[in-house]
């Protein structure tokens, strides 16, 4: 009883590192398969569609509504100390630095992620991956490699259109609804916000979110098993995973960039 | 594989209205200018500059003229900033800049002080009338040691 307890933990352990090395190894072949020719641009630019386009007006609506409760949020806090001047900084840095790529990498695991796992989910469960390989055709090189390039270059772009639709929400009500002078609003922003350490950091880490979720979201629709509720695993899998991962990079890349 | 000039447009204008966002966001607010010469470089030394970092503003009279470029520490162990301000400025030689706080808990800013001398700074003069900026820490301390407020002495 107790032996075959450790035996089981034993195994899972074995197991999950077993895991981590297909994914790093699954890792290594989409940036050589995205380094060897044929390169495939038309490719890209149809799943840049799928998940760059069809993310946009959540991200953009979710930026929003951000901005929204922040600048409200903020401003009764910041009014109590007499540094309501300083709300366009807050919300400047507290989006370029932290939420704007994290929400967006949540959102775009959500919306993307999870559509691209099932997608290629389905095509291992319908036996289509292989149909591929028989005829010769690389379903990494051609399947995988677009959508996880288009993912990760869509990131950054996302990741700064939420930034600037949750400027305008924390404008609207900043200086819209409660009269903050629109001068003071942007002035502060504009002060507060630098170049190389909070824009170049926010796209990297925009990056290396888009990175993190195309990889997870590929190999867990990669490896899928035969069967539809395999599928539908992967696909929560692929949302848990990325979402938890997206949150612990946050973390080491704010430790190692120094913002 | 056919191309689909619908879908690829709207990729197209997904990608420049990222790119737009992500240029607003290093232009505007990240102060990367394009323009660059910005043109007239003053510098000033002071004792304390508290709080004043790189681009906090510069202004004569309230209206913004420039923003700090640099600071560093001199050879005397001083402050030493170093101002970006509008080219076509024409300042006299006794200017004075002292370090502001805009309210009680805001951002410090510089600002200037045109003289009365009919000589013109030329780019790259060091500005020598300067007031440091106010240390609220202190001046409380110096208050509660004057009012013999500060214990045992």
């Amino acid at each position: 009883m107790i032996r075959s307890g450790i035996e089981r933990l034993g195994g899972r352990t074995i197991g999950a590192i077993a895991e981590l090395g297909r994914f790093a190894r699954f890792g290594g072949w989409i940036v050589g398969g995205f380094l060897r020719p044929p390169f495939r641009p038309e490719r890209i630019v149809r799943e840049a569609y799928d998940s760059g386009v069809l993310s946009l007006a959540i991200v953009c609506a979710s930026g929003l509504a951000v901005g929204l409760v922040l600048s409200l949020q903020l401003y009764n806090v910041l009014v109590r100390f007499g540094a309501e001047e300083s709300l366009g900084a807050v919300i400047g840095l507290t989006l370029i630095r932290e939420l704007g790529p994290v929400l967006t990498g949540l959102l775009v695991t959500g919306r993307a992620g999870s559509a691209m796992a099932a997608e290629i989910g389905m095509m291992v469960a319908t036996e289509q991956i292989d149909g591929m390989r028989t005829m010769a055709v690389d379903p990494m090189k051609f399947v995988v490699v677009p959508k996880a390039v288009a993912l990760t270059l869509s990131m950054p772009l996302l990741s700064a259109l939420f930034i600037v639709a949750a400027i305008f929400g924390g404008y609207l009500v900043g200086v819209q609804l409660l009269g903050l002078g629109s001068g003071i609003y942007f002035s502060s922003l504009e002060n507060a916000v630098v170049f190389r350490t909070d824009v170049v950091g926010s796209a990297l880490k925009a990056l290396l979110f888009g990175a993190l979720v195309a990889l997870i979201a590929t190999f867990r629709g990669f490896t899928t098993g035969r069967s539809t509720a395999e599928v539908s695993a992967s696909t929560t899998a692929t949302v848990v995973t990325g979402s938890v991962c997206i949150l612990l990079a946050d973390y080491i890349f704010t430790a190692l960039w120094g913002f | 594989m056919q191309s689909h000039p619908a879908r690829d447009l709207v990729v197209g204008l997904f990608v420049l209205a990222g790119i737009s966002a992500l240029a607003y966001l290093s232009t505007q607010l990240g102060g990367l200018s394009f323009d660059g010469q910005g043109g007239f470089t003053l510098r000033a030394t002071f004792d304390e500059i508290g709080g004043l970092s790189a681009r906090s503003p510069v202004v004569i009279s309230g209206v913004p003229v420039g923003q700090v470029v640099a600071i560093n520490l001199d050879e005397d162990l001083r402050a030493a900033v170093e101002l970006d301000l509008e080219p076509g400025l024409e300042l006299p030689v006794d200017t004075s800049a002292s370090i502001r706080t805009s309210g009680l808990l805001g951002d410090q800013f510089i600002a200037l002080e045109p003289g009365g001398e009919d000589e013109l700074l030329e780019a790259g003069d060091i500005l020598s009338f300067t007031e440091s900026a106010l240390n609220f820490e202190k001046l409380i301390g110096s208050f509660v040691h004057d009012a013999g407020l500060g214990g045992s002495e």
